[in-house]
């Protein structure tokens, strides 16, 4: 692994770091976050039976919706597919192995990994269909489940800026899960709307250590913004409780 | 699905009065989101969102959306003073720790005791549980918002559910087109009527057990 001072690599040398089979972590939330230069970099290198670790799935042609609407996923963890009616149709006809977490359990699971963690206990789910398999623990005499930590052979993340250390800040809501899955890879890629020189950013301000980070590529550009421009038709009904 | 627009915009104006000063809210998708329209403009809530705002504010103008700053649908959004962005083990951190006041969901079913179900049809809709189950299990109060029967005229609030559940008695309350319901001791009270429907229509398309109260009131 290289951790050199100037972590910028060209999208040829990223895509190096792509295998079939690999088991690859993306950031962003509902496909906000996500970042697509590397995605569409995946999709372009015919990478295939990823098992992709993720929020969501986006929708179908945002995030990494696009890699299960390219049928190059095998096995999912998720929080919900409801956005994405082809990873539903996966899952129904069994060409994608589909596990589901709850969102703060999937989150806290990954920040394990990235932190180093075995794992954590958590008591969300108990008495529904979550605490199946799980191994169990008393502590303090409360009942918690053992979920084992999650890392992957690929992290990728968006971020709106880093320094060249890749030192990460990123935009409002467009952080969500991005700083815990940038921590829990064992190859981090940080795709980045702008890149600074070392020593411009606050280190006040700094969310995700440059440590964490691997390689920085510069981002084409973003692909999100139509989330909420599309509303209806795209799978993302009302009424539909989960997030 | 299925009720008009009004009557979507009368659920969540009644679920709003559920809101006091000072509270933490989180907001499901659906009619639960247009409860923000809702809530009193004096009043200090701080709305939090699970893709990391706490002090989310209202829908931004036409032109002035920022493509970053959504809520958990993915929809644009703005924020309010004292406002906060963190990332989503923060966000979730602050719903297991119990610091939400209130959440508002949507449900399939919700059972007599408060079992709540509304992830997952097995077989037929697939959509994941989402942050569901860490807002039902977690915040102090929860209040389902959701039509009163399925699209086949069958109640959905029954005995016992039927689909795989969100949480186990975990319902405080539920509105629907046609009735308010308070879930207490394991029993559903009904103590308030939506119009212009009668406790009579309530109990025939209600498939539980329900107490009903001898002072009823009608929200209009």
């Amino acid at each position: 692994m290289a951790k050199g001072v100037d972590k910028q690599i060209t999208l040829e040398s990223a895509s190096s770091y792509f295998h079939n089979g690999m088991s690859l972590m993306v950031g962003g939330f509902g496909g906000v976050g996500a970042p697509p230069t590397l995605v569409n970099l995946i999709l372009e290198k015919d990478i295939n039976d990823i098992f992709l670790i993720s929020n969501d799935t986006g929708f179908p042609w945002i995030g990494p919706g696009k890699l299960i609407t390219e049928k190059r996923v095998k096995k999912l963890i998720a929080s919900h597919i409801g956005s994405n009616p082809e990873a539903g149709k996966q899952m129904q006809d069994g060409s994608l192995e589909v596990e589901f977490v709850p969102q703060g359990t999937l989150a806290e699971k990954i920040r394990a990994g990235g932190m180093g963690l075995g794992g954590i206990l958590v008591d969300v789910g108990l008495g529904t269909v979550v605490e199946a398999n799980k191994e169990k623990v008393l502590v303090k005499n409360k009942e918690y489940m053992i979920e084992p930590a999650l890392t992957a052979d690929v992290a990728i993340v968006y971020a709106k800026k880093a320094d060249r250390y890749g030192n990460l800040i990123y935009d409002k809501s467009a952080r969500n899960t991005n700083p815990l899955v940038a921590m829990a890879g064992q190859i981090t890629i940080a795709e980045v709307e702008e890149i600074v020189p070392v020593g411009s950013l606050n280190p006040e301000e700094i969310v995700t250590p440059g440590v964490f980070i691997d390689y920085i590529i510069q981002s084409k550009g973003v692909d999100w913004k139509w989330v909420w421009e599309l509303k209806q038709g795209t799978g993302s009904q009302e009424g539909q409780p989960s997030k | 699905m299925g009720l008009g627009t009004e009557t979507r915009h009368r659920i969540a104006r009644r679920a709003a009065l559920e809101i006091s000063n000072g509270m933490i809210v989180n907001l499901g998708i659906g009619i639960p989101t247009l409860v923000a329209d809702y809530i009193e403009k004096d009043l200090h809530i701080m709305l939090h969102t699970e893709n990391g705002i706490l002090g989310m504010g209202g829908s931004p103008q036409a032109g002035s959306e920022d493509g970053n700053l959504s809520n958990a649908g993915g929809y644009p959004v703005s924020i309010k003073p004292g406002a906060s962005y963190f990332d989503s083990a923060t966000a979730f951190g602050i719903i297991r720790k119990g610091l939400l006041d209130v959440t508002i969901l949507g449900a399939l079913e919700v059972s007599e005791k408060g079992d709540i179900a509304n992830w997952i049809v097995p077989g037929k809709r697939v959509p994941g549980m989402g942050g569901a189950i860490d807002l039902a299990q977690k915040a102090k109060k929860v209040i389902i918002l959701m039509n009163h029967t399925d699209k086949y005229g069958n109640p959905k609030i029954v005995k016992d559910c039927s689909l795989p559940l969100t949480v186990k008695e975990g319902a405080d309350m539920i509105i629907t087109e046609k009735a308010v319901f308070h879930c207490e001791d394991g029993k559903l009270y009904l103590r308030e009527i939506m119009s212009p429907y009668t406790v009579e229509e309530v109990i025939q398309t209600t498939g539980a057990s329900i107490v009903v109260d001898e002072h009823i009131s009608v929200f209009q």
